[in-house]
């Protein structure tokens, strides 16, 4: 077990190397100088002199293997630098007021959606070619085939646009802004968008699991020794296929900033999915190369997580 | 080969191949994402003649963000071009890079997946590894950085997303080889002293490939959506081209003032991905019988 441990984590960290390595090769092919950038192209005059002041100054002279190793010692240490475009500014600061915000939107989506999809999806596959199931499967299915960013559009239009136009105010609620965050009102909006798809996954996942365990063997010897549906539903059924759903949740996580990313710019929201897209953008290096290998780890240790707790809860995986 | 054995060894898997089509067919939604898609193949080869108007040139004064009406049925953008002309053209970006990148995406994954389930030892482990640090990138993480590094372009674009979605493909085709390896027929390949090449190529592969056409065409959907995302933000084909994500983006900066323009473009991407994940799920459940869902 400690052997395998110490193998699983030892490849983790060599993907975690491998990625910020490519990240890295991949910033420095960008087209286009910082420096230049960073002074605003040929808008203001300057000597050959100063712009290798400037490039001396931030190490940008040093020979890319160099900046790489000074890079990824600065990383261990808990330094991810200053950027370089925003000048000044600490990478850590500007992931750390970013990360809370990605964190809590993906926090409230993904309970909404873990506490509406599950029960749902339980449901479904009990009541298998009812019309609660007919609607969970299109609902999936539309949800999966959505583009999240033109739900984040359309539901705009509706509850910022058209509601406030057609019956004002809202009881309770009051006026949804279309943009930002700056009234709990604002937070309603993107939750819902990266709700909805999660939601999707997760319910096609729960009806799948479920309807998969109900013809085994063990359902009907719970059946056959006279327990009511709803315990042999709840209590053997549901209890097995928690699993498999849970895994499912934790690789959602590992993989939030795939979903945030472009709800994040739509509803100019400044969390971590913002800040990425601007940095590429504006050739920001230090940011961008912090934030993939963060989540880089994120998922390794994700990932990890999830085998591990799969091992403990299943005693039939042996690990080796 | 002669003739008889032609037909003695293609019998058994024609027929299987016929119930599996029979199976398609008989699934209703499979059937109807199959007309879908070939209707959209159709706008798309014949977008020039079925446009009432240029795409991009065709600007009508005075018209900016006009809504909907009878003779322009999803109205104008911001700038005054026919909508339905450049959602029409659209649909010919969203089925170029949808079906270029997964062609893209199989060859390098069966490629990589087969080397690596077939000779196992070193070449598995390093080819493992990239597969594993592929799959813990977020995907459109990656992909923003590389459209932004290469600047964006048609061929950008497909060659980027097949060069980054690839992985699934490998680690299915892996772990199959690696059955595959030790069954009779290879042995039997190997004691007859086929080069490993040609046992890849006539052995292994042709038996990997109903699981590579299922996964292909339940990919196609959400490389579309990768397509669009990325359009959205700038870094697919770039404008004034008629993308239905490059649309999308405009209506988002008129959201308030012209709702309209984004509509359409995203009831196109969902329609589309919708067809071609019916498909995808018609040809799972008809190729492999034994997953009764």
């Amino acid at each position: 077990m400690s052997s395998y441990l110490t193998f699983r984590i030892l490849k983790g960290l060599f993907v975690v190397v491998l990625i910020s390595l490519m990240t890295f090769v991949i910033m420095r092919l960008m087209p286009g100088d910082p420096v230049y950038l960073l002074l605003g192209e040929g808008q203001i005059p300057i000597t050959d002199a100063q712009i290798e002041a400037i490039r001396a100054k931030w190490g940008l002279d040093r020979p890319y293997h160099e900046q790489f190793l000074v890079w990824a010692g600065n990383l261990l240490r808990g330094d991810f630098g200053t950027s370089l475009i925003r000048t000044g500014v600490p990478v850590r600061q500007m992931i750390f007021e970013a990360i809370p915000i990605t964190a809590l939107l993906n926090l409230y989506a993904l309970a909404l959606a873990i506490a509406v999809a599950v029960p749902i999806g339980i449901a479904a596959a009990a009541r298998k070619n009812s019309w609660l199931d007919y609607t969970t499967n299109a609902f999936s299915a539309l949800g999966i085939a959505t583009p999240n960013f033109w739900l984040a559009l359309m539901l705009i239009v509706l509850f910022a646009l058209y509601v406030p136009r057609w019956f004002g105010d809202l009881p309770l609620i009051g006026r949804i802004p279309p943009f930002g965050l700056r009234s709990w009102q604002g937070w309603i909006l993107p939750v819902i968008v990266l709700a909805t798809e999660e939601m999707a996954v997760l319910m096609r996942i729960t009806r799948g699991t479920v309807l998969e365990l109900l013809p085994q063997e063990f359902v009907r010897t719970a059946r056959s020794k006279g327990l009511a549906e709803r315990v042999v539903l709840y209590r053997h059924v549901v209890s097995n296929a928690l699993l498999p759903i849970v895994t499912v949740i934790g690789f959602r996580i590992a993989f939030i900033l795939s979903g945030t990313i472009i709800v994040e710019n739509v509803f100019a929201i400044p969390g971590i999915g913002r800040l990425f897209v601007d940095s590429v953008l504006r050739l920001d290096y230090q940011v961008v190369q912090s934030l993939v290998v963060i989540f880089a780890v994120l998922v390794v240790v994700v990932n990890l997580l999830t085998d591990l707790i799969y091992a403990l809860v299943d005693p039939r995986i042996r690990i080796s | 080969m002669t003739k008889a054995n032609a037909v003695l060894g293609t019998a058994g898997r024609f027929s299987t191949r016929r119930r599996a089509l029979r199976r398609f067919f008989a699934n209703r939604m499979a059937v109807v994402g199959l007309v879908v898609v070939l209707f959209l193949a159709v706008v798309a080869v014949f977008a020039p003649a079925l446009a009432p108007h240029h795409p991009n040139d065709d600007i009508f004064r005075g018209m900016r963000g006009v809504g909907p009406s009878w003779e322009h049925p999803l109205g104008f953008d911001h700038l005054g071009r026919d909508l339905l002309s450049r959602v029409i053209f659209g649909t010919r970006i969203a089925l170029t890079v949808g079906l270029l990148a997964t062609l893209i995406a199989v060859v390098i994954g069966v490629m990589v997946g087969a080397l690596a389930g077939y000779f196992g030892g070193w070449i598995d482990e390093a080819l493992s590894l990239l597969i594993d640090a592929l799959m813990a990138f977020p995907l459109i993480a990656l992909l923003i950085v590389l459209a932004a590094v290469l600047g964006p372009s048609l061929t950008t674009t497909i060659i980027v997303i097949g060069a980054t979605v690839w992985a699934r493909y490998a680690r299915v085709v892996r772990a199959e080889v690696m059955s595959l390896r030790e069954r009779d027929f290879v042995t039997a390949a190997k004691a007859l002293g086929s080069r490993d090449r040609r046992i890849i190529w006539r052995h292994v592969i042709p038996n990997v490939l109903t699981s590579v056409i299922v996964l292909a065409s339940l990919q196609v959907g959400s490389i579309i959506i990768l397509e669009s995302a990325l359009a959205f933000l700038g870094l697919s084909v770039r404008p004034p081209t008629a993308t239905w994500g490059g649309i999308l983006s405009d209506g988002r900066a008129f959201i308030l003032r012209y709702p309209h323009i984004a509509l359409f473009p995203g009831m196109m991407i969902v329609i589309t991905v919708l067809a071609f994940n019916f498909i995808g799920d018609g040809l799972r459940d008809a190729l492999d019988p034994h997953d009764k869902r």
